[in-house]
């Protein structure tokens, strides 16, 4: 069994309350960050861990620290990420549900590295109970001296406060929920300038994901060097993901990320299998904007090698036989499930989310949703495939945020994968009405590809 | 007329205080919410005019953001929101065979609200419950693992609630 970092209090009894926690170990890594070290020396320590941010990017999360800007007189900000509302994605919702004093302990501490005095919380207004959860521990935490003016003594002041977004996927992206944060449409901002140099109210501004932050007190606590140790490469420390689809224990669950993604399907003390006895299919492994993969490809890679739950190996082969770990929303598909259907509710989502700005996100989404819906309901023609591809291929980079390469992706691997699929759709349109594709060859073991020089 | 209540006018202050000197228009999103809440489950033009005037802003400040997020409701709704997630991972596991059980308990489609002014049935995008698919949101709460039968006692439930307030 992997080593548990965020979760493993997650079940104490009462946890929620500020004693509880406390009794277990909680705050540690305020009063060591605010008594025996520097600003710099946390930002050092969060380096050396080589945490990534747990949002969806990757970026490495001490770098975007030592990237503040920090000019003189002005405000600096922290701000912590909890829109989560990619498609396959509940983890940070399991985090301040059931730990909330562990966000609200790493805040303080990354506040203190970061010199933000007001630090904030942007959670999707769907998330409504959540808000009083966190705003009860904030108030705890403030009741205890962890938080308000000179904490610990050590001259550090910080208070932290919640703001519920209104249903919006866009405010995920941080320029969006700063606008969003400063009571705007969520429309995102060109960049440059980025938030570290302009961002909540034109300061320097750091956006990090609720699992990033949280991950902060056992980095504190342990030395980054020894959260370096779990894992490997440049995939250190542990990865919580949200599981589910058609398997028999969707969850959440924290991993190190050295397990097989066999293992995590078929594991008890993780999925446990495809559900009702049935085959797997295919996979989307990181939230529903990173490409879905067969099963054949998703348990090895195109090299033949046992695939990983990690960065480098859920991306080995690219977008042309890989994946992305992304937000760690890992979405199992079982044999009797359609690829065309469950791009098409993909499509109808980045069209409903999409925030209008760019042309080619605006209207492409729009036309990609038409066009799959075409296939998906026997009135497609077999020319749409190929105009499907190029609609996609028109958004990918021609827009101001990532969400139009976001909603192009997902269409893109569905056709480079499952293309007989959608061609069955439209030489067999009465019957896709009836029936499913099934598993078809998805499955069978692939030739290795000669490694390539 | 449309003005928050004395202890909603603090909660509107609670809301204010968390921004600094001059940014209360951050407060706009949670200020909507209180009004939504308060004033009959959707936002009418008078509604916005007054979340503009409480917070010094030009109505076409609180038009933009209003219309701009999916949780602000433009038109009435009824008592009880179903606000059924469609997406990808809750389709997977049968959501569309809710919406349709719910559509046709209900006597509406999704987007409508029954004659009687009770229910409205929605369809929603993902709202971060994958795992406990099929799911809605009933107000502030979420209801997981749909099956026809929780769909059944959620409506009695509703019912029964609404019958002990009249
Ligand atoms: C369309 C879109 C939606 C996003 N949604 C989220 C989200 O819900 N939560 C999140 O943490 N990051 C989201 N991101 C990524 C953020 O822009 C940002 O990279 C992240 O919050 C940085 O935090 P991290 O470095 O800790 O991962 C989204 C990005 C895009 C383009
Ligand atoms: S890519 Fe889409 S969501 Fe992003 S700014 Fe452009 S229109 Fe808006
Ligand atoms: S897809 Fe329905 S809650 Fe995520």
């Amino acid at each position: 069994m992997g080593r548990k970092l965020l979760l493993d209090k997650a079940h104490v009894e009462n946890i929620r309350q500020y004693d509880v926690y406390r009794q277990n170990g909680g705050y540690r890594s305020v009063e060591k960050a605010l008594k025996s070290m520097s600003p710099d020396a946390v930002t050092e320590e969060v380096k050396k861990s080589g945490l990534r941010g747990r949002g969806g990017a990757g970026f490495p999360t001490g770098m975007k620290w030592s990237f503040l800007a920090k000019p003189e007189g002005v405000p600096r900000y922290l701000v912590v990420n909890a829109d989560e509302s990619e498609p396959g994605t509940f983890k940070d919702r399991y985090l301040m549900e059931f730990i909330p004093h562990l966000l609200i302990e790493g805040m303080i501490v990354a506040s203190f590295a970061l010199g933000s005095t007001r630090s904030y919380i942007y959670i999707r207004g769907e998330y409504a109970w959540i808000v009083g959860i966190l705003e009860q521990a904030i108030a705890e935490a403030r009741q205890n001296g962890w938080l308000g003016k000179n904490i610990l003594g050590s001259g550090f002041d910080c208070d932290i406060y919640v703001q519920r977004g209104a249903g919006a996927y866009i405010c995920g992206e941080e320029t969006a929920l700063l606008e969003s944060l400063e009571g705007k449409r969520g429309n995102p901002r060109i960049k440059p300038p980025f938030p570290a140099v302009k961002g909540l109210w034109d300061c320097p501004t750091v956006v990090n994901n609720v699992e990033t932050i949280s991950a902060v007190v056992p980095i504190i606590n342990e030395g980054g060097d020894e959260y370096a140790k779990i894992g490997v490469g440049r995939s250190t420390g542990t990865k919580l993901i949200s599981a589910c689809g058609n398997i028999k224990k969707p969850g959440v669950y924290e991993i190190d990320m050295t397990i097989s993604v066999e293992e995590f399907i078929y594991s008890d003390e993780y999925c446990g299998g495809i559900a009702n006895g049935k085959r797997l299919k295919a996979c989307i492994p990181g939230g529903s904007s990173v490409p879905i993969l067969p099963a054949n490809l998703l348990l090895k890679t195109a090299k033949g090698e046992k695939r990983i739950m990690n960065y480098e190996s859920l991306s080995d082969g690219g977008f042309a036989t890989g994946s992305m770990m992304g937000s760690g929303g890992f979405i199992v598909l079982d044999e009797d499930q359609c690829v065309v259907r469950h791009t098409y509710t993909l499509a109808r989502f980045y069209r409903h989310e999409s925030c209008g700005q760019c042309s080619p996100c605006r209207e492409g989404t729009g036309w990609m949703e038409k066009i799959l819906w075409n296939l998906e309901s026997g009135k497609g023609k077999s020319s749409d495939i190929d105009l499907l591809w190029d609609i996609q291929r028109k958004i990918e980079g021609n827009t101001i945020c990532p969400l139009g390469d976001a909603a192009a992706w997902p269409v893109a691997a569905a056709i480079r994968h499952f293309r007989d699929e959608f061609e069955w759709h439209v030489t067999n349109a009465a019957e896709s009405q009836t029936r499913n594709f099934g598993l078809a060859h998805y499955a069978n073991e692939l030739p290795v590809a000669p490694a390539s020089v | 007329m449309t003005t928050f209540s004395p202890e909603k006018l603090n909660e509107f202050q609670r809301l204010v205080s968390a921004y600094p000197e001059g940014k209360q228009k951050s407060a706009l999103i949670p200020v909507l919410h209180l009004a939504q809440q308060e004033f009959g489950g959707w936002l009418s033009s008078d509604t916005m005019d007054y979340v503009a005037s409480l917070l010094k802003l030009d109505p076409i400040e609180v038009y933009e953001v209003a219309t701009f997020y999916s949780m602000f409701n433009l038109k009435p709704v009824g008592k009880y929101m179903f606000e059924v997630c469609q997406t990808g991972p809750c389709m997977l596991n049968g959501s569309d065979n809710i919406i349709a059980y719910i559509g046709q308990k209900l006597g509406i489609k999704p987007g409508e609200t029954t004659a009687d002014g009770m229910f409205t049935l929605k369809t929603v995008e993902c709202l971060g419950a994958c795992g406990y698919a099929p799911m809605m949101q009933l107000g502030k709460h979420y209801r997981e693992h749909l099956t026809k039968e929780k769909v059944d006692a959620i409506i009695a439930e509703c019912s029964q609630q609404a019958a002990k307030q009249n």
